[in-house]
Protein backbone atom coordinates (compact mmCIF):
# COMPACT_ATOMS: atom_id res chain seq x y z
CA UNK A 1 0.00 0.00 0.00
CA UNK A 2 2.63 2.37 0.48
CA UNK A 3 4.41 1.82 -2.46
CA UNK A 4 0.87 2.59 -4.15
CA UNK A 5 0.90 5.74 -2.24
CA UNK A 6 4.20 6.91 -3.47
CA UNK A 7 3.54 6.30 -6.87
CA UNK A 8 0.55 8.34 -6.75
CA UNK A 9 2.27 10.91 -4.82
CA UNK A 10 5.23 10.76 -7.38
CA UNK A 11 2.78 10.93 -10.70
CA UNK A 12 0.94 13.76 -8.96
CA UNK A 13 4.41 15.25 -8.61
CA UNK A 14 4.92 14.92 -12.65
CA UNK A 15 1.49 16.39 -13.45
CA UNK A 16 2.16 19.52 -10.81
CA UNK A 17 5.64 19.93 -12.44
CA UNK A 18 4.13 19.73 -16.16
CA UNK A 19 1.64 22.08 -16.00
CA UNK A 20 3.36 24.12 -14.36
CA UNK A 21 5.46 24.68 -17.56
CA UNK A 22 2.12 26.00 -19.29
CA UNK A 23 3.15 28.91 -17.21
CA UNK A 24 5.47 29.46 -20.68
CA UNK A 25 2.44 30.88 -22.27
CA UNK A 26 2.02 33.86 -20.74
CA UNK A 27 1.74 36.96 -23.05
CA UNK A 28 5.56 37.76 -24.34
CA UNK A 29 7.30 40.70 -24.00
CA UNK A 30 9.83 42.54 -26.65
CA UNK A 31 12.78 41.34 -24.74
CA UNK A 32 11.39 37.45 -25.60
CA UNK A 33 10.81 38.29 -29.44
CA UNK A 34 14.62 40.12 -29.23
CA UNK A 35 15.74 37.14 -27.95
CA UNK A 36 14.33 34.67 -30.33
CA UNK A 37 14.73 36.73 -33.47
CA UNK A 38 18.97 36.85 -32.58
CA UNK A 39 18.16 32.76 -32.95
CA UNK A 40 18.30 33.77 -37.24
CA UNK A 41 21.86 35.66 -36.66
CA UNK A 42 22.86 32.21 -35.20
CA UNK A 43 22.80 30.08 -38.45
CA UNK A 44 26.29 29.46 -39.66
CA UNK A 45 27.46 30.73 -42.96
CA UNK A 46 26.80 27.77 -44.86
CA UNK A 47 23.15 27.05 -43.61
CA UNK A 48 22.44 30.77 -44.31
CA UNK A 49 23.71 30.61 -48.04
CA UNK A 50 21.38 27.62 -48.81
CA UNK A 51 19.06 28.85 -51.55
CA UNK A 52 15.54 27.54 -50.95
CA UNK A 53 15.09 24.49 -53.56
CA UNK A 54 11.16 25.54 -54.18
CA UNK A 55 11.35 29.04 -55.09
CA UNK A 56 9.19 30.00 -57.53
CA UNK A 57 7.07 27.02 -57.52
CA UNK A 58 3.15 27.97 -56.72
CA UNK A 59 2.50 24.67 -55.36
CA UNK A 60 4.99 25.21 -52.92
CA UNK A 61 3.85 28.03 -51.52
CA UNK A 62 0.34 26.45 -51.58
CA UNK A 63 1.72 23.55 -49.71
CA UNK A 64 4.04 25.35 -47.35
CA UNK A 65 0.65 27.45 -46.41
CA UNK A 66 -1.20 24.54 -45.38
CA UNK A 67 2.09 23.32 -43.20
CA UNK A 68 2.60 26.19 -41.57
CA UNK A 69 -1.36 26.62 -41.20
CA UNK A 70 -1.37 22.93 -39.43
CA UNK A 71 2.08 23.26 -37.95
CA UNK A 72 3.16 26.94 -36.91
CA UNK A 73 -0.10 29.08 -36.69
CA UNK A 74 -1.34 27.74 -33.30
CA UNK A 75 1.75 29.77 -31.78
CA UNK A 76 2.42 31.75 -34.17
CA UNK A 77 -1.12 32.75 -35.36
CA UNK A 78 -3.09 32.69 -38.81
CA UNK A 79 -1.14 35.25 -40.53
CA UNK A 80 2.34 34.53 -38.67
CA UNK A 81 1.36 37.89 -36.35
CA UNK A 82 2.53 36.43 -33.83
CA UNK A 83 0.62 35.32 -30.51
CA UNK A 84 1.34 34.58 -26.83
CA UNK A 85 3.84 31.44 -27.17
CA UNK A 86 5.39 32.27 -29.96
CA UNK A 87 7.14 35.93 -31.72
CA UNK A 88 5.37 37.97 -34.93
CA UNK A 89 6.95 36.69 -38.27
CA UNK A 90 5.90 39.18 -40.14
CA UNK A 91 8.91 41.81 -38.58
CA UNK A 92 11.96 42.87 -40.73
CA UNK A 93 14.37 40.29 -38.56
CA UNK A 94 12.31 37.48 -40.01
CA UNK A 95 11.38 38.99 -43.48
CA UNK A 96 14.92 39.88 -44.47
CA UNK A 97 17.06 36.54 -43.53
CA UNK A 98 18.06 34.67 -46.06
CA UNK A 99 15.82 31.66 -46.71
CA UNK A 100 18.91 29.13 -45.70
CA UNK A 101 18.51 31.18 -41.94
CA UNK A 102 14.75 30.69 -42.38
CA UNK A 103 15.45 26.62 -42.79
CA UNK A 104 17.79 26.54 -40.22
CA UNK A 105 15.61 27.95 -37.56
CA UNK A 106 12.83 25.34 -38.34
CA UNK A 107 14.88 22.48 -38.80
CA UNK A 108 16.81 23.52 -35.17
CA UNK A 109 14.20 24.92 -33.22
CA UNK A 110 14.43 26.93 -30.30
CA UNK A 111 14.24 24.98 -28.33
CA UNK A 112 15.13 26.79 -25.00
CA UNK A 113 12.60 28.95 -25.80
CA UNK A 114 9.61 26.63 -26.77
CA UNK A 115 10.09 26.33 -30.55
CA UNK A 116 9.90 22.34 -31.31
CA UNK A 117 12.23 21.06 -34.12
CA UNK A 118 10.99 20.38 -37.20
CA UNK A 119 13.10 18.21 -39.18
CA UNK A 120 10.63 15.59 -38.45
CA UNK A 121 8.91 17.08 -41.50
CA UNK A 122 10.61 16.04 -44.57
CA UNK A 123 13.19 18.94 -46.26
CA UNK A 124 11.31 19.26 -49.18
CA UNK A 125 8.22 20.45 -46.96
CA UNK A 126 10.41 22.73 -44.54
CA UNK A 127 11.36 24.13 -47.67
CA UNK A 128 7.87 24.87 -48.71
CA UNK A 129 7.41 26.27 -45.50
CA UNK A 130 10.11 29.24 -46.32
CA UNK A 131 8.59 29.63 -49.44
CA UNK A 132 5.19 30.19 -47.66
CA UNK A 133 7.02 32.70 -45.02
CA UNK A 134 8.43 34.94 -47.60
CA UNK A 135 4.96 35.69 -49.12
CA UNK A 136 3.60 37.29 -45.50
CA UNK A 137 5.77 40.33 -46.37
CA UNK A 138 3.93 40.91 -48.72
CA UNK A 139 0.33 40.13 -47.43
CA UNK A 140 -0.71 42.52 -44.75
CA UNK A 141 -1.62 40.71 -41.29
CA UNK A 142 -5.21 40.61 -40.37
CA UNK A 143 -6.57 44.13 -38.86
CA UNK A 144 -5.81 43.95 -35.17
CA UNK A 145 -3.59 41.39 -34.98
CA UNK A 146 -0.54 42.85 -36.11
CA UNK A 147 2.49 42.81 -34.18
CA UNK A 148 3.17 44.83 -31.63
CA UNK B 1 -11.29 26.99 -25.64
CA UNK B 2 -8.13 26.24 -27.29
CA UNK B 3 -9.05 22.37 -27.60
CA UNK B 4 -11.78 23.01 -29.32
CA UNK B 5 -10.55 26.12 -31.66
CA UNK B 6 -10.04 26.13 -35.22
CA UNK B 7 -6.09 26.30 -34.75
CA UNK B 8 -3.95 23.40 -34.11
CA UNK B 9 -0.18 22.15 -33.79
CA UNK B 10 -0.08 18.99 -35.17
CA UNK B 11 2.90 16.65 -35.07
CA UNK B 12 3.55 14.19 -38.23
CA UNK B 13 3.51 10.80 -36.40
CA UNK B 14 5.70 8.09 -37.50
CA UNK B 15 4.34 4.63 -38.23
CA UNK B 16 6.58 3.14 -35.16
CA UNK B 17 4.37 1.81 -32.32
CA UNK B 18 7.61 -0.14 -29.98
CA UNK B 19 10.55 2.45 -31.36
CA UNK B 20 10.62 5.81 -30.38
CA UNK B 21 12.22 8.56 -32.22
CA UNK B 22 13.76 11.81 -30.91
CA UNK B 23 10.85 13.78 -30.98
CA UNK B 24 8.71 15.08 -28.72
CA UNK B 25 5.30 16.25 -27.74
CA UNK B 26 4.80 19.97 -28.55
CA UNK B 27 4.84 21.80 -25.52
CA UNK B 28 1.48 22.62 -24.13
CA UNK B 29 -0.29 19.74 -26.39
CA UNK B 30 -1.71 16.34 -25.23
CA UNK B 31 -1.93 13.38 -26.69
CA UNK B 32 -4.37 10.94 -26.12
CA UNK B 33 -3.85 7.34 -27.35
CA UNK B 34 -5.21 4.30 -27.32
CA UNK B 35 -3.16 0.94 -28.40
CA UNK B 36 -4.45 -2.49 -29.03
CA UNK B 37 -2.21 -5.77 -29.25
CA UNK B 38 -3.87 -8.93 -30.37
CA UNK B 39 -1.37 -12.06 -29.44
CA UNK B 40 -1.50 -15.59 -30.09
CA UNK B 41 -0.13 -17.87 -27.33
CA UNK B 42 1.29 -21.52 -28.08
CA UNK B 43 0.51 -23.16 -24.35
CA UNK B 44 -2.47 -21.07 -22.92
CA UNK B 45 -4.82 -18.86 -24.47
CA UNK B 46 -4.77 -15.93 -27.25
CA UNK B 47 -4.91 -12.61 -25.19
CA UNK B 48 -6.01 -9.15 -26.57
CA UNK B 49 -3.96 -6.32 -24.24
CA UNK B 50 -4.75 -2.71 -24.69
CA UNK B 51 -3.03 0.32 -23.26
CA UNK B 52 -3.95 4.22 -22.87
CA UNK B 53 -1.44 6.46 -23.05
CA UNK B 54 -1.91 10.65 -22.30
CA UNK B 55 0.89 12.02 -23.55
CA UNK B 56 1.77 15.82 -22.37
CA UNK B 57 4.77 17.80 -24.13
CA UNK B 58 5.68 19.90 -20.66
CA UNK B 59 8.44 21.81 -22.74
CA UNK B 60 10.01 21.72 -26.03
CA UNK B 61 12.84 19.41 -24.60
CA UNK B 62 10.92 17.60 -22.00
CA UNK B 63 7.81 15.21 -22.55
CA UNK B 64 6.09 12.99 -19.88
CA UNK B 65 3.61 10.69 -20.27
CA UNK B 66 1.18 8.09 -18.63
CA UNK B 67 0.30 4.48 -19.34
CA UNK B 68 -2.46 2.51 -17.80
CA UNK B 69 -2.24 -1.22 -19.03
CA UNK B 70 -4.78 -4.21 -18.83
CA UNK B 71 -5.46 -7.03 -21.19
CA UNK B 72 -8.48 -10.05 -21.50
CA UNK B 73 -7.12 -13.53 -22.18
CA UNK B 74 -9.49 -15.25 -23.94
CA UNK B 75 -11.23 -17.93 -21.96
CA UNK B 76 -9.90 -16.47 -18.70
CA UNK B 77 -10.04 -12.96 -17.85
CA UNK B 78 -9.83 -9.13 -18.41
CA UNK B 79 -7.44 -7.32 -15.65
CA UNK B 80 -5.93 -3.95 -15.36
CA UNK B 81 -2.29 -4.48 -14.93
CA UNK B 82 -1.11 -2.02 -13.97
CA UNK B 83 0.55 1.58 -14.95
CA UNK B 84 3.86 3.51 -15.97
CA UNK B 85 5.15 6.64 -15.90
CA UNK B 86 7.80 8.04 -18.94
CA UNK B 87 9.43 10.87 -18.94
CA UNK B 88 11.50 11.62 -22.15
CA UNK B 89 14.53 14.51 -21.95
CA UNK B 90 15.62 15.82 -25.17
CA UNK B 91 19.66 15.89 -24.49
CA UNK B 92 20.88 18.50 -26.92
CA UNK B 93 19.43 21.89 -28.04
CA UNK B 94 19.63 21.59 -32.17
CA UNK B 95 20.06 19.10 -34.25
CA UNK B 96 23.03 16.83 -34.95
CA UNK B 97 23.82 13.99 -37.19
CA UNK B 98 22.46 11.69 -34.02
CA UNK B 99 19.84 13.03 -31.84
CA UNK B 100 20.29 11.59 -28.37
CA UNK B 101 16.80 11.67 -26.04
CA UNK B 102 16.85 10.14 -22.85
CA UNK B 103 13.69 8.02 -21.89
CA UNK B 104 13.53 7.63 -17.79
CA UNK B 105 9.92 5.23 -16.77
CA UNK B 106 8.52 3.90 -13.66
CA UNK B 107 6.44 0.96 -14.11
CA UNK B 108 3.99 -1.01 -11.23
CA UNK B 109 2.24 -3.44 -13.43
CA UNK B 110 1.35 -7.14 -12.40
CA UNK B 111 2.94 -10.51 -13.77
CA UNK B 112 -0.19 -10.59 -16.20
CA UNK B 113 0.88 -7.45 -18.19
CA UNK B 114 0.91 -8.40 -21.99
CA UNK B 115 0.99 -5.44 -24.12
CA UNK B 116 4.33 -6.16 -24.63
CA UNK B 117 5.41 -2.49 -25.30
CA UNK B 118 8.85 -3.30 -25.05
CA UNK B 119 11.25 -6.65 -23.84
CA UNK B 120 13.65 -7.01 -21.99
CA UNK B 121 15.88 -9.68 -20.33
CA UNK B 122 14.46 -13.05 -20.46
CA UNK B 123 11.22 -12.50 -21.61
CA UNK B 124 9.48 -15.33 -23.49
CA UNK B 125 6.33 -16.24 -25.17
CA UNK B 126 5.96 -18.45 -22.10
CA UNK B 127 5.45 -16.39 -19.15
CA UNK B 128 2.10 -15.18 -20.86
CA UNK B 129 0.69 -18.72 -20.87
CA UNK B 130 0.17 -18.12 -17.16
CA UNK B 131 -3.22 -17.98 -15.64
CA UNK B 132 -4.64 -14.39 -14.79
CA UNK B 133 -5.31 -15.44 -11.74
CA UNK B 134 -1.73 -16.87 -10.61
CA UNK B 135 0.05 -14.07 -12.58
CA UNK B 136 -1.96 -10.77 -11.27
CA UNK B 137 -0.48 -11.60 -7.53
CA UNK B 138 3.19 -11.01 -9.03
CA UNK B 139 3.94 -7.35 -9.26
CA UNK B 140 6.87 -5.44 -10.35
CA UNK B 141 8.46 -2.27 -9.36
CA UNK B 142 10.64 -1.39 -12.81
CA UNK B 143 12.97 1.76 -13.56
CA UNK B 144 13.38 1.59 -17.03
CA UNK B 145 16.13 3.62 -19.03
CA UNK B 146 16.30 4.25 -22.62
CA UNK B 147 18.77 5.93 -25.00
CA UNK B 148 16.31 7.38 -27.49
CA UNK B 149 19.04 7.88 -30.99
CA UNK B 150 17.64 8.76 -33.89
CA UNK B 151 18.12 10.57 -37.42
CA UNK B 152 16.76 11.69 -40.31
CA UNK B 153 18.01 11.42 -43.98
CA UNK B 154 16.49 12.18 -47.30
CA UNK B 155 13.30 11.78 -45.98
CA UNK B 156 13.82 8.53 -43.79
CA UNK B 157 13.81 8.11 -39.87
CA UNK B 158 16.24 5.74 -38.44
CA UNK B 159 16.01 5.20 -34.71
CA UNK B 160 17.86 3.05 -32.40
CA UNK B 161 16.72 2.40 -28.91
CA UNK B 162 19.11 0.25 -26.14
CA UNK B 163 17.42 -0.22 -23.01
CA UNK B 164 17.91 -1.40 -19.67
CA UNK B 165 15.71 -1.83 -16.63
CA UNK B 166 16.32 -2.49 -13.41
CA UNK B 167 13.39 -4.11 -11.25
CA UNK B 168 13.23 -2.89 -7.55
CA UNK B 169 10.46 -4.41 -5.67
CA UNK B 170 11.53 -6.98 -6.19
CA UNK B 171 14.99 -6.22 -6.39
CA UNK B 172 16.48 -8.01 -9.58
CA UNK B 173 19.23 -8.13 -11.83
CA UNK B 174 19.48 -5.05 -14.84
CA UNK B 175 17.92 -6.59 -17.89
CA UNK B 176 18.57 -5.29 -21.42
CA UNK B 177 16.48 -5.21 -24.70
CA UNK B 178 16.68 -3.03 -27.91
CA UNK B 179 14.01 -1.53 -30.75
CA UNK B 180 15.10 -0.03 -33.73
CA UNK B 181 13.22 1.14 -36.83
CA UNK B 182 12.58 2.39 -40.32
CA UNK B 183 9.94 4.67 -41.47
CA UNK B 184 9.95 7.08 -44.46
CA UNK B 185 6.48 9.59 -45.15
CA UNK B 186 4.80 7.96 -48.81
CA UNK B 187 5.42 12.07 -50.13
CA UNK B 188 7.62 14.21 -48.94
CA UNK B 189 6.33 17.08 -50.40
CA UNK B 190 3.15 18.37 -49.56
CA UNK B 191 0.38 18.96 -51.98
CA UNK B 192 -1.26 22.17 -51.97
CA UNK B 193 -5.04 21.27 -50.66
CA UNK B 194 -6.06 20.00 -47.23
CA UNK B 195 -6.88 16.59 -47.96
CA UNK B 196 -7.38 12.90 -46.14
CA UNK B 197 -5.80 10.99 -48.72
CA UNK B 198 -2.91 12.36 -50.04
CA UNK B 199 0.00 10.30 -50.16
CA UNK B 200 2.31 12.63 -47.48
CA UNK B 201 -0.29 11.80 -44.33
CA UNK B 202 0.92 7.84 -44.49
CA UNK B 203 4.30 6.55 -43.63
CA UNK B 204 5.67 2.93 -43.68
CA UNK B 205 8.19 1.14 -42.15
CA UNK B 206 9.68 -1.44 -40.31
CA UNK B 207 10.61 -1.86 -36.79
CA UNK B 208 12.37 -4.68 -35.03
CA UNK B 209 12.90 -5.23 -30.82
CA UNK B 210 13.43 -8.15 -28.99
CA UNK B 211 15.64 -8.95 -25.32
CA UNK B 212 19.23 -8.72 -24.86
CA UNK B 213 19.48 -11.03 -20.98
CA UNK B 214 20.27 -9.64 -18.23
CA UNK B 215 23.67 -9.09 -16.03
CA UNK B 216 23.60 -12.37 -14.38
CA UNK B 217 23.43 -14.36 -17.95
CA UNK B 218 23.58 -11.64 -21.02
CA UNK B 219 23.04 -13.18 -24.34
CA UNK B 220 20.77 -14.33 -26.99
CA UNK B 221 19.56 -17.78 -25.53
CA UNK B 222 16.00 -17.63 -24.18
CA UNK B 223 15.30 -14.24 -25.53
CA UNK B 224 12.23 -12.99 -27.99
CA UNK B 225 12.66 -10.80 -30.78
CA UNK B 226 9.69 -9.51 -33.22
CA UNK B 227 9.84 -8.06 -36.53
CA UNK B 228 7.08 -5.47 -37.56
CA UNK B 229 6.32 -3.58 -40.67
CA UNK B 230 4.49 -0.61 -39.43
CA UNK B 231 1.99 2.01 -41.24
CA UNK B 232 1.13 5.17 -39.90
CA UNK B 233 -2.20 7.51 -41.66
CA UNK B 234 -1.76 11.40 -40.13
CA UNK B 235 -4.91 13.00 -40.82
CA UNK B 236 -5.33 16.95 -41.05
CA UNK B 237 -7.96 17.02 -38.48
CA UNK B 238 -5.78 15.88 -35.68
CA UNK B 239 -6.34 12.30 -35.69
CA UNK B 240 -3.55 9.19 -36.31
CA UNK B 241 -4.14 5.69 -37.03
CA UNK B 242 -1.15 2.80 -36.83
CA UNK B 243 -1.30 -0.67 -37.73
CA UNK B 244 1.69 -2.86 -37.34
CA UNK B 245 1.67 -6.98 -37.26
CA UNK B 246 4.84 -8.18 -35.46
CA UNK B 247 6.04 -11.79 -36.35
CA UNK B 248 7.82 -14.12 -33.68
CA UNK B 249 11.55 -14.08 -34.86
CA UNK B 250 12.14 -17.64 -32.90
CA UNK B 251 10.80 -20.26 -31.14
CA UNK B 252 10.35 -18.26 -27.72
CA UNK B 253 8.86 -15.22 -29.40
CA UNK B 254 4.64 -14.95 -29.93
CA UNK B 255 3.89 -16.20 -33.81
CA UNK B 256 1.87 -12.96 -34.21
CA UNK B 257 1.35 -9.22 -32.24
CA UNK B 258 -1.17 -7.43 -33.82
CA UNK B 259 -1.18 -4.22 -33.20
CA UNK B 260 -2.97 -0.87 -34.15
CA UNK B 261 -3.88 2.20 -32.37
CA UNK B 262 -5.65 5.43 -32.56
CA UNK B 263 -4.79 8.74 -31.21
CA UNK B 264 -5.83 12.42 -30.85
CA UNK B 265 -3.54 15.28 -30.41
CA UNK B 266 -5.31 18.56 -28.81
CA UNK B 267 -3.54 21.74 -28.95
CA UNK B 268 -3.03 24.51 -25.74
CA UNK B 269 -3.98 21.88 -23.08
CA UNK B 270 -1.91 23.36 -20.88
CA UNK B 271 -2.51 26.67 -21.48
CA UNK B 272 -6.13 25.71 -20.54
CA UNK B 273 -5.82 23.51 -17.24
CA UNK B 274 -3.95 26.89 -16.43
CA UNK B 275 -6.76 28.98 -17.43
CA UNK B 276 -8.91 26.67 -15.04
CA UNK B 277 -6.78 27.28 -11.89
CA UNK B 278 -5.84 30.93 -12.32
CA UNK B 279 -9.35 32.26 -13.78
CA UNK B 280 -9.37 34.79 -16.50
CA UNK B 281 -6.97 37.59 -16.81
Amino acid sequence: MKAVFLSLGALLLGAVLALAQADGSKARNAADSRFDYAELAKAPEKARSRRNPLAGEETAVAGGKKLFEQHCAACHGLNGEGGKKAPSLLVPEVQDATPGALFWVLTNGVVRRGMPVWSKLPEAQRWQMVSYLETLKTSPPSAGTAAK
Amino acid sequence: MALAGPSRLQAQESPYIVTYDHYLEEPGNLEVEYFSTLGTQRGGHDFHAGWLELEYGATAWWTTELYLDGQSTFHDSTVFTGFRWENRFRLLQREHFINPVLYIEYEQISEADKIVKEVEGHDVEADHAVPNAEARRGHNHELELKLLLSKNFKGWNVAVNPLATKPLLPSGPWEFGYAVGASRPLALKASAQKCNFCRENFSAGVEMYGDLGDTISPGLHETSHYLAPAAAWNLPSGWTFRVSPGFGLNDNSHRLLMRWGVSREFTGFGETVSKLFRGRQ
